[in-house]
């Protein structure tokens, strides 16, 4: 199907620098009508850059672009809508203090003059039954006091919302990373409806499984070019692996937790529903379940309660730039500031045994930068989120909180630092460690699946598995529809 | 791009000893000496608001006390008043200037934080009341500092002023309070990111606190100072600092934003805003322009500053 | 959940009417009489100019912004009407255009400098404060007398002030919350970088707020010139901070996007009242302004009470 369809949008040799920075370099891009292309590549590799320049976002340093078999001069945001092309970018870019039909607005010029309101509300809702049956999401409120799932619902719905404007081709960038399991099937299967009438999609995803359901081409990045680019028949998990320059791991062995340590947690639900945790030192307990389900609000009371109470405790953001990142400061400051209690006398800083600190773990972690003085936002996410890990690692806490932190990490960051965690608690400490990627919480010994803001279900050992995971989510009668 | 190579921070000296310069040419070299004693005196005065102002600010976006000038005033009140009924213990009003202070800054952060109002309004609505305070405190008249207070703001070893040299030693202390202080550097976190400061461990709420109460302690020791200086406690002596307070430290190199300050740049703008104001004296400038050039001045620096690239 | 959003969405307007309701029946209890067409005229009278002062103060907050010149602008509006509007009615407008040019110029600065507000308008104030000086050294000058009546008109059913704050909410409201260009403005103060990203050219759109908001500063100023029968440079500095009260006591926040303009008319017509409110309890001058923070306490603290209770 790939080779017969005329072509959509193009590129020749595009590349972009920023400065003496290279972020892609003389990449050829071809996009048939109707072609889903699933975008692979780790953090850094030129995904966003390339993404940016399609879609007229930021302007190309070299390079032809095609539409249509039509050379395109003058490409920008406003050209790339009219064309029909739309973008769910990473980042949610809804207005948060708006509604959903006033964020359909904001991306539909035409809906103005009387009954734009009427009018975005009937384009949006349309596009929410279509993508995602059975949603349930309120229109009329703004989409700030909806959960992030349901915000991400919104935003590709938008994506794929018809007005006099076309939709002939949609970019989803990480579309998946907060939604719910059924939310994704029920996207992938969109995906694969709106290709058979003709909608183009580049799906960007570090979950290689959902490229390989939908995708008619994979191509891979790899520092700043296409470094291979294959047509999805018969393609594997591994030979994609291989390509990115990451091997797939052995499953870790399940064993039972043979002897426990000191327990360092024990922390009440809230009710006698709520199962009551118990964290006992050199444990990974997984917190699992569908996002949104109180997750979150449960591993902050406990960071909460025991920083009130003096605990060592260590607390590692995934949503990085809102709850981790110090933007102002180099690597060695962010790095070091849990810790700076060890590095002081009587409240003053030893700046020495900071850089001691600093690099220790900077080596550890292997965090790809050319020293601990460049600024943390000089570096890919994947990067920033290895020295958080190495901010909480380097600190005496006993305990350390993972709230989702691998979203949107690449798949060999991602081995980098299993490996460590499992080390880390072999050592002796304690990890609760919340995921929305299920293969993850493999990695932990105890699983404990929320539902409707409690902790319900408690797996160990062999239970902790895909189905099972999925099944207690659901309430163990529809888990077996999913599975 | 000369000014690229040039630390913005420092404009402010620059553009002071440009004015110096200027007076210098107007008046005669001779006139320099005095003009600078008086600079250094008044821009001391203004430092110690600043400095205050510049923790409060580097706390967070949106942290700002108004509050100064309605503290510095009541206690000036509050320490002549003091330091009068004692006969004239300097410590007895000191102390007591600096218990006004601190109250006003926990009461300011008190608001901030059970109030959950912004910084803006809530150290706007106290400085009403202590402007009420201090208006039934004192009234219109002025009360006297006694001698030995005049004395000390006035004092010079040889060519040495005491007072400013005082306030510059404050003000190294507390360049290296936000350089090597675990208060400092909890400072500077949470004014940068204020939910990954609570989850690297930092304690957000008292760091802020401190920032206030140190704020509201300048404010009131800047009203001891001042009042001995100018020979008293006037109703509406902290009117002026409001808005230089806040300008002198965005001036001086503390990021708006927060998560960023600057001790020393705070001089380099407080002698600039002090030296210019004797210019326009010397030029026998009309208020009305006096104002104008003012304002464009502080529009154009703050426009020129090169300022970091924002990812 | 949704119960709970909506009540939030109406706050902003519940709060301050309930202080406007209160301090109302604290001053009809004491002085019967003013609850007339006379009485309220007088109560509110000085609350049109500050409404529209608090409004342009929100358009600006709703851009993530603030505007510390609000109130030296509106001074600098009164004394060019003093000094021009009676003799030439078109220079005076020619100087009102150049004025509000300046102030959309630099409204564009900041923006396109990534300038701090905060900074540039305390800048800005000093630049108004200077030239309304130097047109007027002294408050004085005179107002042209259709001015003057047009601020004492008394119109049919309702007091002037009540209209005025009645059609500016209305109006407002429209135009902001309901019609498709207010959701660009709100979408802009939302998130800015979406949309741009959309294709919309955040100055433009910040271009059109700082001209509505020189629009609004101008007619504050020219009623407020009505009122007083002159023109004063240092008359209005306090609309500054009682306009940001407005907004803030009307339900928005400083981080962009969130602002409600029917709470801040009520929460404009609440501060002006509370001057008058202190006058009939008969506290002390000394005392006035000290209680005027803590009737913004007072009703502030409704907020937090309000929304404890919710959590609960």
């Amino acid at each position: 199907m790939a080779g017969a369809a005329p072509a959509f949008l193009s590129g020749d040799g595009l590349t972009k620098s920023y400065g003496a920075v290279k972020a892609l370099s003389a990449t050829d891009f071809r996009w048939a009508r109707g072609e889903v292309i699933g975008l692979i590549g780790h953090n850094g590799a030129g995904k966003s850059t390339l993404i940016n320049v399609l879609t007229g976002t930021v302007e190309r340093s070299g390079g032809t672009l095609t539409l249509d078999g039509m050379p395109l001069s003058r490409w920008n945001a406003v050209a790339a809508q009219k064309a029909g092309l739309r973008c769910v970018f990473q980042e949610l870019s809804l207005c948060p203090n708006l509604t959903a039909a006033e964020n359909t607005r904001v991306l539909h010029r035409s809906l103005q003059g009387w009954g734009w309101h009427a009018r975005a509300t009937a384009a949006i809702r349309s596009a929410l039954d279509t993508v995602f049956p059975g949603h349930g999401i309120p229109l009329d409120i703004a989409v700030a006091e909806l959960p992030i799932g349901q915000r991400q619902m919104i935003e590709i719905a938008r994506a794929f919302s018809e007005t006099d404007m076309p939709v002939r081709g949609v970019i989803l960038d990480e579309p998946t990373s907060s939604l719910g399991p059924e939310a994704t099937r029920q996207l992938l299967d969109h995906v694969e409806r709106a290709a058979q009438a003709g909608i183009a999609c580049v799906l960007i995803t570090h979950r290689l499984n959902e490229v390989l359901a939908v995708a008619d081409r994979v191509v891979v990045m790899k520092d700043g070019a296409v470094a291979s680019d294959f047509v999805n028949e018969g393609l594997t998990r591994s030979a994609l692996l291989a390509s990115m320059g990451t091997v797939e791991p052995a499953k870790r062995v399940q064993g039972a937790l043979t002897s426990r340590g000191a327990e360092l947690v024990r922390h009440d639900g809230k009710d006698a529903e709520d199962t009551v945790i118990s964290l006992h030192a050199g444990e990974i307990l997984g917190f699992a379940g569908l996002d949104g389900h109180g997750q979150r609000e449960r591993l902050r009371t406990i960071f909460d309660t025991s920083v009130a109470k003096g605990a060592a405790i260590a607390f590692v953001a995934g949503d990085r730039v809102v709850e981790g990142v110090f933007p102002l400061w180099s690597i060695r400051e962010n790095l070091i500031h849990r810790s700076l209690k060890q590095l002081s006398k009587a409240g003053f800083l030893s700046g020495g045994q900071g850089d001691a600190l600093a690099r220790i773990w900077f080596d550890k972690l292997g965090v790809r930068a050319p020293g601990i003085h460049v600024p943390l936002v000089s570096l890919s996410g994947g990067n920033q989120q290895k020295v958080l890990f190495a901010r909480a690692l380097a600190s005496d806490a006993a305990v350390i909180i993972l709230d989702d932190p691998m979203r949107g990490v690449d798949v060999g960051t991602k081995q980098e630092v299993y490996a460590l965690i499992r080390a880390e608690a072999e050592r002796g400490r304690a990890f609760i460690w919340y995921s929305t990627e299920i293969e993850e919480l493999e990695n932990c010994d105890r699983v404990l699946v929320f539902r409707e803001g409690r902790a319900v279900t408690l797996l160990e050992g062999t239970e902790i598995e895909h189905n099972t995971i999925i099944a207690a989510s659901f309430g163990t009668g529809k888990g077996a529809i999913h599975a | 791009m000369m000014l690229r190579r040039i630390p913005p921070w420092t404009y402010g000296f620059w553009a002071a000893a440009l004015m110096l310069g200027v007076i210098g040419l107007q008046s005669g070299l001779g006139s320099i000496g005095p003009t600078l004693t008086v600079a250094l005196a008044f821009g001391a005065i203004s430092v110690l608001v600043g400095t205050g102002q510049m923790f409060v600010i580097a706390s967070g976006p949106g942290n700002l006390d108004l509050s100064v000038p309605s503290v510095l005033t009541l206690a000036a009140y509050v320490s002549m008043t003091v330091m009068d009924r004692t006969g004239g213990v300097i410590s007895a009003g000191i102390a007591a200037a600096l218990a006004v202070g601190a109250v006003a800054g926990c009461l300011n952060y008190a608001a901030i934080r059970f109030l959950r109002l912004p910084p803006i309004i809530a150290t706007l609505a106290w400085s009403f009341i202590f402007q009420s305070f201090a208006f039934n405190l004192g009234g219109q008249a002025t009360l006297k500092p006694p001698q030995a207070l005049s004395d000390f703001t006035n004092w010079r070893l040889g060519w040495v002023q005491v007072m400013p040299l005082t306030i510059m030693t404050l003000s190294v202390v507390a360049a290296l309070a936000l350089a090597f202080t675990v208060w400092g550097r909890n400072l500077l976190a949470t004014g940068q990111n204020e939910r990954a400061a609570h989850f690297a461990g930092v304690r957000v709420g008292p760091v802020r606190l401190v920032a206030y109460v140190i704020c509201g302690m300048t404010a009131a020791m800047a009203g001891v100072v001042l009042s001995g200086f100018t020979g008293g406690a006037a109703l509406n002596m902290g009117n002026t600092y409001l808005m230089e307070s806040i300008a002198i430290v965005a001036l001086g190199g503390t990021s708006v934003a927060g998560g960023q300050a600057n001790a020393i740049g705070i001089w380099g703008a407080a002698l600039f805003f002090n030296l210019m104001g004797t210019m326009l004296n010397i030029f026998q400038a009309d208020a009305g322009l006096r104002f104008v050039l003012m304002g464009i001045l502080i529009v154009l620096i703050v426009a020129i500053v090169p300022r970091p690239e924002a990812r | 959940m949704l119960d709970r959003v909506r009540f939030r969405r109406a706050l902003p307007v519940l709060l301050p009417s309930v202080a406007l309701g209160v301090m109302l029946i604290a001053i009809f209890s004491i002085q019967p009489s003013a609850m007339s067409y006379f009485g309220f005229t007088l109560l509110f009278k000085m609350a049109p100019p500050l409404i529209l002062a608090a409004l342009a103060q929100m358009l600006i907050i709703l851009q993530g912004e603030i505007d510390l010149s609000n109130g030296a602008f509106v001074g600098l509006v009164t004394c060019i009407a003093a000094i021009f509007l009676k003799d030439d009615v078109a220079l005076a407008f020619v100087i009102l255009l150049t004025v509000m040019a300046a102030y959309v110029a630099l409204g564009w600065l900041i923006h396109f400098r990534q300038l701090p507000s905060i900074i540039v308008s305390l800048g800005a104030s000093f630049i108004w404060l200077g030239t309304a000086i130097l047109i007027l050294p002294a408050p004085g000058g005179e107002i042209p007398d259709w001015l003057r009546t047009a601020t004492a008109w008394k119109p049919p059913l309702l007091p002037l002030p009540i209209w005025i704050a009645l059609i500016i909410a209305i109006v407002a409201h429209l135009v902001l919350m309901r019609s498709s260009f207010g959701v660009m403005l709100r979408a802009a103060g939302g998130n800015p970088r979406a949309v741009q990203k959309a294709g919309w050219s955040i100055a433009w759109l910040r271009v059109v707020v700082y001209g509505a908001a020189a629009v609004l500063l101008v007619l504050a100023g020219l009623m407020l010139a009505g009122l007083i029968t002159s023109g004063d440079p240092n008359v209005a500095p306090s609309y500054t901070l009682l306009g940001i009260g407005a907004v803030i006591l009307g339900g928005g926040a400083f981080i962009g996007g969130q602002v409600s303009p029917v709470g801040t008319v009520i929460g404009a017509l609440t501060l002006s009242l509370a001057g008058s409110f202190l006058s009939f309890l008969q506290v002390p001058a000394t005392w006035q302004i000290g209680a005027q923070g803590v009737i913004l306490f007072l009703v502030l603290a409704g907020r937090v009470l309000v929304d404890d209770r919710r959590r609960a």
